[in-house]
Parts: C-alpha cells; structure tokens; sequence
C-alpha cells in the first residue's frame, strides 16, 4: 500500500508536483498516468525517499520511506534502466545491490533467471540494448522479493516483444498480491494493463478511478443504432430531448445517440414499433478520453519554451 | 569559417565553459589582489610580481579545453560531429583554434586586470607597463595560455575522458615539472626541457624577478632565453596536437 | 543495516571497474619508480635519506585523490547513487561506509608505495643504511598510510559536494599543488597562513623540516592530527549536505 498525501515538489518558482494524494492498493496494476512533463517522476522519486518534498508526505505500509528497514525487500523500482555503471557486470550491480539489504548471493541468480539474462550476467552492462538494460533493472527491483512495485515507463522504446514480456510481468506480480504502480504517458498500453488509473497533469490528481470508469466518464459512452426506419426513430428521440447525430456504417443509415442508456433507446424503439438491426455500446478510446481530461491540465512546452516538469531532464 | 561558427555554438551553449572563465580570470585577478595589497607597505611590487598568478587561470582555462573535447565523447556528440563534417582533422583543428583563442583573450583579460588591480593597491610601488620585456611578461600570458590550450585539447583527443585527461593537464605542470628537479644531478638538466617550465620561461626569464619566479617552478639555470622557450612550448603543444589527429583519423569515432 | 555489509557492497562497486585499479596501481607504481630514479641518480658513496626516497608520495597522494573523488562522482554521474540511496535510504551509513572503504584502500596503497619506495631504495643503494629506524624514519615511511588515509576522506567529500568528475578533480588537484604552495608568496601573511593549509602540514607530518613550512607552530604529528581534523570535518559537513538534497 502506498499512500501519497498533499506532496508537493517545487523547483524554484516551478511547481512540479502540486498537492497530490492518491493511494496504490495491492493485488493489481495501477497505471500512473499523464502527459511528459506531469511530474510523474518526480513523484515516484519522492515516493523513494530520493527527492525531498517541498510538504506532503508519502507512507508505504503507513512508514516513510527512509525508516523502512531493509527497504528493498519492502519496495523494489525501476526508475531509469541506464542508472547502471557501464564498465560493471550485470552480476556485479545485483551483487551490490543484494548485500547492502543483507540479501543472499542466491537471489542474484534467481532474479537473473527470471528475467532471462543469467547467459549474459558476467558481460559490462554498458553494452546493453534498451531491452536487456530494462530486464536488468527489473531484476533489480525484483532483488529484495518485495511487496511493492514501482516502474517509470518501462516499455518506453521496447520493441513488440519486450512490451509484451513486460506487460506480462507486471500482471503476474499483481496477480500474486502485489502492489504494482507503473507509470506511463501511453494511455493504449495503460489500458491493456492497469486495472486501477492515478491521473495526474501538470502535477495535480485528475482522477483516480478503474480505467473502464474512466473511460466511460471521460468520453461519454455513445450508443449506435442502426434501423431500416432512421427517420421515424430520429423523430421519437427528439421529442424525448434526446441529442442524435448521423453517420454511415457500411452503407446504411446509422444513428449514434449521446446521453442516455441503450436500455431507453431500446424502450423507445419498441414503442414506436422501429425495427432494429443494431443497438450497441461504444465505448471511447481511452486515449479520447486521457485527451479530454487531461487537456486544460496538460503543459504546452511549445508555449513555455522550457520544459518545467523534470522528467526526461537529465540532471 | 563555419567550423569554428559551428563550434562557437557548440562551446558557449553549455555552461562550464563560461564558469571556466569567470573562475580562471576571478583566481588570478584575486589572488593578485592579496598579494599586492599586502606587499604595498615594503613597496616591492614590480610587474612580474602582479603576473606570478596567472598559473591559476592557466590551470582553469587547460580544464576548459580539456572539457570541450572530452564531454563531446562523453555525451557522443562527437560521433553527430562526425557525421556532419566527416574531415575530423580540419573539425578538431577549428575546436582547438577557437578554444586556444578563447583561453588566449581571457589570459589577456586576467593578465591587464592582475596589473591594474595591483597599480591601484600598490601605490607605494612604481608600476607602468614599458619596455617589450615588461610586454612580455603581461601580455605573454596569453600565448602561454593559447598553446596550453591547444596541448590540452590534444590531451583531451587522445584520452577521450573528462577524469584522466584533467588528472594528466594538471598533475604535468603542477607536480611532475617541479618534481623532477629533485632528482639528484640529472633532475634539473631534464627540468630545463620540461614544457610549461620553458613556457614559464618565456614569461619571466631576463626579468628583474627573474629569481622568485623561478622558485615558483622549482626551476634553476635555463639554458636558452625566453624567446626560444615560448617557441620550444609552442613546438610540443602543436607537435602532440598533430599526433591527436593522426589518432583521431584513424580511430573509431 | 550492519556495517560490514555495506563496505562489502560498496566494495564489490570500488572493485568492479577499472578506474579504480587503475588508480591504487599507479599511486603504487609512481612513487616507487620516482624512488628508483632518485637512488639511481644519486652518487654511489654518499647516503640518501629517507625523506628523499619518499618524495614521490605527492605522485601516489594525487592519484589518490582521484581514486576517491572517482568513487563518489562516477556514482553521481551514471546514476548509481539514486540506487544507492534507495537501498540506504538513511544515505549516511553508507556514504560512510564507502568513505571507510576507499580511505582503508588508500592506506593500504600509501603503505606498499612507502615500503617499496624503501625497498627498491635499499636494494639499488645498499651505503645508505634506509631503516625505520628513527621516529623521523618512521613517519616518513609508515607516515604515508595516514596522510593517504585522510586525503581520500577529503576527495570524498570534495566529491560528494561537486558531484561531478571534472570539477572535484580539478578541485582537488589544483588547491594541494598550486594554491597552498603559492600562497607563501604573499607578503607578510603568507608564511603563518600556509602552515595552516591542510596539505602542507601534512607535508609536515612527514618530512618534519624539510618541508615548505617556514616557521611551523605545530609538531609533526600535531599537523597530521589536524589534517585529520579537517579532512572529518570537511566529510562531516558533506555528509549533512548529502543527506538533505534532493539524490
């Protein structure tokens, strides 16, 4: 469980992150999203006790993060996969790692099975793709066995194969019970794993929510019916005050009507004596409804010159 | 032209550069300062006394140079320079023009301010800026500080990395130079041929204080004058920049 | 946290790359091979002395330096110290352990640069009778272990505050070899000023009067004991800083 409580994060007269709370439960995929540049980074590095808040505070299983004990094996993350040194084996940066929690040599091994780089671990992990780099900080964040799990857009530059084994990874670790938080600017990939969405836009909460919850409120779902007798229909659900709009599926006649239940629409129909060849939901894409929501929050870096949030800004 | 445009660009985009040469010239000029201030009651400063510090600027304007070349490797900028202008000799040659120039024209700032904030302090002491040896001794700092830059942008080339390349333009003049001379009989005949030791040389040799200068470097008898020397340092800086570029040709990028 | 565990990690990371090695073996090898070059060149009949042979450990100190501001600065710039902190999130008893390690390093090298250079010395000139045994013999061999010791407590704390290779080496590289033998040039105030310089008076500590300090205030082992001083102060006060700022 990680809870977030009016955190704050200022950079002189920039505003990073702008009194944000939102809580992470475990057992499934939470998806932190938003625009670059909408302080998500920022955010889970303060959540790792590695930037200081400007207020606020955040508590994993009701601690800071810096009186954890061992505190890999409560939270394991990964941040950015190059915050590796390029001359040090794969084995070396695990070995390290697993001494200062007190961690056995024999979950190296193990975490390097799991991500499948145990036949390249002894090679200079500065000769690394993107993939293998992303698999060795996953085996990092895996190190400790913990309860909690952090990653900063993690399939960022994967290609097909890597997104695929690590959506699957992720699923796998909420599925045992875990508290997963992945961050993303990518709402298509949040919607193929996140069960839960923290919304976040110029370094406020937007929403949180389920992520069909949120689609549904954010693009309003729309109902298309399609009928031989369009007209007759049109003219019923305008005396109801329903709002219509036409279009043409395949060559027939269709209408999509905003604002109310298929339920009602079908009821309407049935009154009137219209046949009907199609009533469905449609639901929005997600990336509509992000778009949407996020729109008055998003920062416009074309306007602003400089960007003011700090993810992507290697300092 | 457009190589030294383009690495104009390049060098003051950044923000070392300029912290460089606020930090060469505000070391030299302040050191200078104390110094004066303190001396003017014995009212011994002569102008060779205002220049004794320019080894701080030097020091900081070799770190620059090294600097605009290593962080290139580092960053990988190098290989889009590359890329751009596939003639690497005449790319590194128009960064180490610009540069040498630089460090050159902020050595001169350093040197001119170093006298003049010692004639205001010093008033008991006589300064005026007469005589090509007195010239010399001022506005020489800035072709020490021009070669030495060039040196260092070879170093730089050669070693491809910030922490080693800063190590070596630093440890050199500041340690193996004036170490050297303490080995028993040999030391100070090798000592006499070291570069920065023929570049210190230039700037203080025939000169009145000639001899507190030269403790400085830890530095005896030279056997050639101070015109020779300047060229002799001159001759190496270019010589090793030349074999950076061989090396650079030929190498990976 | 126990401590042995971090310096054991924190030793896997001083050991795992190249630079490091690099370092101790040339702050090794430097001395030693000044050392040779002294004694080869000095006259067959006449004794050297140690102080002498073991003029080269400025070589071995600079390297040193490096070394140590390397382990801090490479840290910062590859990112590893955000995984550090995340591990120690307390981030003092580990930059604390690693300060242990590379000092302990550190003397461990100054000690063989020390012993060789007086090895290689009373091999190649066996007039000279080289010993430890004087104090003034014994500081200035063993003498090398502390100095080292402290230097590396100061990089690292240099380089905790810098955060950034070039400018903690050009730091630590430039105040020892041009700022404090340059400040006796100052009139009237520069002599008593510069005994109070931390690397002179541990140029002090080892080679008593032959050293650059005019009139010194202090004994020898005073002036190592306030190297000391300053080098745990200055990594007290990097530690503080490090602890607050933002990783």
């Amino acid at each position: 469980m990680i809870e977030v409580e009016h955190l704050t994060k200022r950079y002189g007269r920039t505003v990073a992150v702008d009194d944000l709370s939102f809580s992470v439960r475990p057992g499934r995929v939470t998806g932190f999203l938003g625009p670059n540049g909408a302080g998500k980074s920022t955010t889970m590095r303060m959540i790792l006790g590695l930037d200081r808040p400007t207020s606020g505070a955040v508590r994993i299983d009701g601690k800071p993060y810096r009186e954890l004990d061992r505190p890999l094996t409560r939270v394991g993350a990964l941040l950015d996969a190059k915050w590796v040194h390029p001359n040090r084996s794969a084995r070396a940066h695990l070995r390290w790692m697993a001494r200062t929690n007190r961690l056995p040599n024999r979950r190296v091994d193990e975490v390097l099975e799991t991500v499948g780089l145990s036949g390249v671990a002894d090679r200079r992990a500065g000769g690394f793709s993107l993939g293998m780099s992303q698999r060795l900080g996953i085996a990092a964040a895996l190190l400790g066995d913990p309860e909690i799990l952090m990653f900063d857009e993690p399939v960022n530059g994967l290609d097909p194969e890597g997104i695929l084994w690590i959506r699957q990874i992720m699923q796998r670790l909420a599925s045992e019970g875990r508290t997963v938080l992945v961050s993303s600017h990518l709402l298509s990939e949040m919607a193929q794993t996140a069960e839960e969405l923290v919304v976040i836009g110029r370094g406020k909460l937007i929403r949180q929510c389920g992520t069909a919850q949120f689609v549904d409120e954010a693009s309003g779902a729309t109902i298309r019916v399609r009928s031989p007798q369009v007209e007759r229909l049109r003219g019923a659900l305008h005396q109801q005050g329903i709002e219509v709009r036409d279009e043409v599926v395949d060559e027939s006649p269709t209408l999509v009507v905003v604002g109310t239940s298929s339920e009602r629409v079908g009821e309407i129909a049935a009154a009137q004596g219209v046949v009907l060849h199609e009533l469905s939901i449609q639901r929005g894409s997600l990336e509509q409804a992000f778009l949407q929501l996020t729109n008055e929050a998003v920062e416009y870096h074309a306007h602003n010159g400089a960007t003011t949030g700090n993810e992507g800004t290697d300092r | 032209m457009t190589l030294l445009a383009v690495e104009r660009i390049k060098l003051f985009s950044t923000r070392s550069p300029w912290w460089c040469m606020v930090v060469a010239v505000g070391l030299t000029v302040g050191f200078t300062a104390l110094m004066s201030g303190f001396a003017n009651e014995q009212g011994t400063v002569t102008v060779g006394f205002t220049q004794f510090s320019y080894q701080f600027g030097l020091m900081v304007l070799m770190v620059m140079a090294v600097l605009a070349v290593t962080t290139e490797y580092r960053f990988g900028t190098i290989r889009t320079t590359f890329q751009t202008a596939p003639n690497r000799a005449a790319v590194l040659t128009a960064k180490a023009l610009l540069v040498a120039v630089l460090a050159g024209v902020v050595a001169l700032v350093a040197a001119f301010l170093s006298f003049g904030v010692s004639d205001l302090l010093a008033t008991n002491s006589d300064l005026s800026l007469s005589g090509a040896d007195t010239w010399r001794n001022v506005a020489g700092t800035g072709l020490v500080a021009f070669f030495a830059a060039v040196l260092s942008v070879a170093v730089g080339i050669l070693l491809r990395q910030s922490a080693a390349a800063v190590t070596v333009v630093l440890v050199w003049p500041l340690l193996v130079e004036p170490l050297v001379a303490l080995i028993p009989r040999i030391g100070q005949d090798i000592q006499a041929w070291m570069p920065f030791v023929a570049a210190h040389q230039f700037l203080f040799g025939g000169q009145p204080d000639s001899a507190e200068a030269a403790m400085m470097m830890g530095m005896s008898e030279v056997p050639y004058g101070p015109w020779a020397g300047i060229a002799y340092f001159g001759a190496i800086s270019v010589g090793l920049f030349v074999v950076a570029l061989i090396t650079a040709s030929r190498r990976d990028a | 946290m126990s401590a042995v565990n971090l310096i054991s990690a924190e030793s896997i990371k001083l050991f795992s790359t190249r630079s490091p090695w690099w370092c101790n073996l040339l702050a090794m090898a430097l001395p030693v091979g000044f050392a040779t070059a002294a004694v080869l060149s000095w006259p067959t009949d006449l004794p050297i002395s140690v102080t002498e042979v073991q003029l080269g450990y400025q070589f071995g100190m600079m390297l040193v330096l490096v070394m140590a501001a390397l382990a801090v600065t490479t840290e910062y710039r590859f990112g590893t110290m955000r995984t550090t902190f995340q591990a120690v999130p307390g981030r003092t008893p580990v930059l604390l352990a690693k300060t242990v390690l590379v000092a302990g390093v550190a003397g461990l090298v100054g000690l063989v640069a020390a012993l060789g250079s007086l090895g290689v010395a009373s091999l190649l000139h066996p007039v000279s009778e080289l010993g430890l045994g004087t104090a003034h013999e014994l500081r200035a061999v063993l003498g090398v272990a502390p100095v080292f010791v402290f230097s590396a407590v100061i990089a690292v704390a240099v380089g905790l505050l810098v955060r950034q290779s070039a400018g903690a080496l050009a730091i630590l590289l430039v105040w020892p070899m041009l700022v404090e033998p340059l400040v006796s040039v100052i009139p009237t105030v520069g002599e008593p000023v510069q005994q109070w310089m931390p690397f002179m008076a541990a140029d002090h500590f080892l080679r008593g009067a032959s050293s650059m300090i005019a009139d010194p205030v202090l004994s020898p082992a005073a002036s190592l004991a306030y190297f000391g001083v300053v080098a745990v102060g200055l990594l007290a006060v990097a530690l503080v800083v490090a602890r607050r700022r933002d990783a």
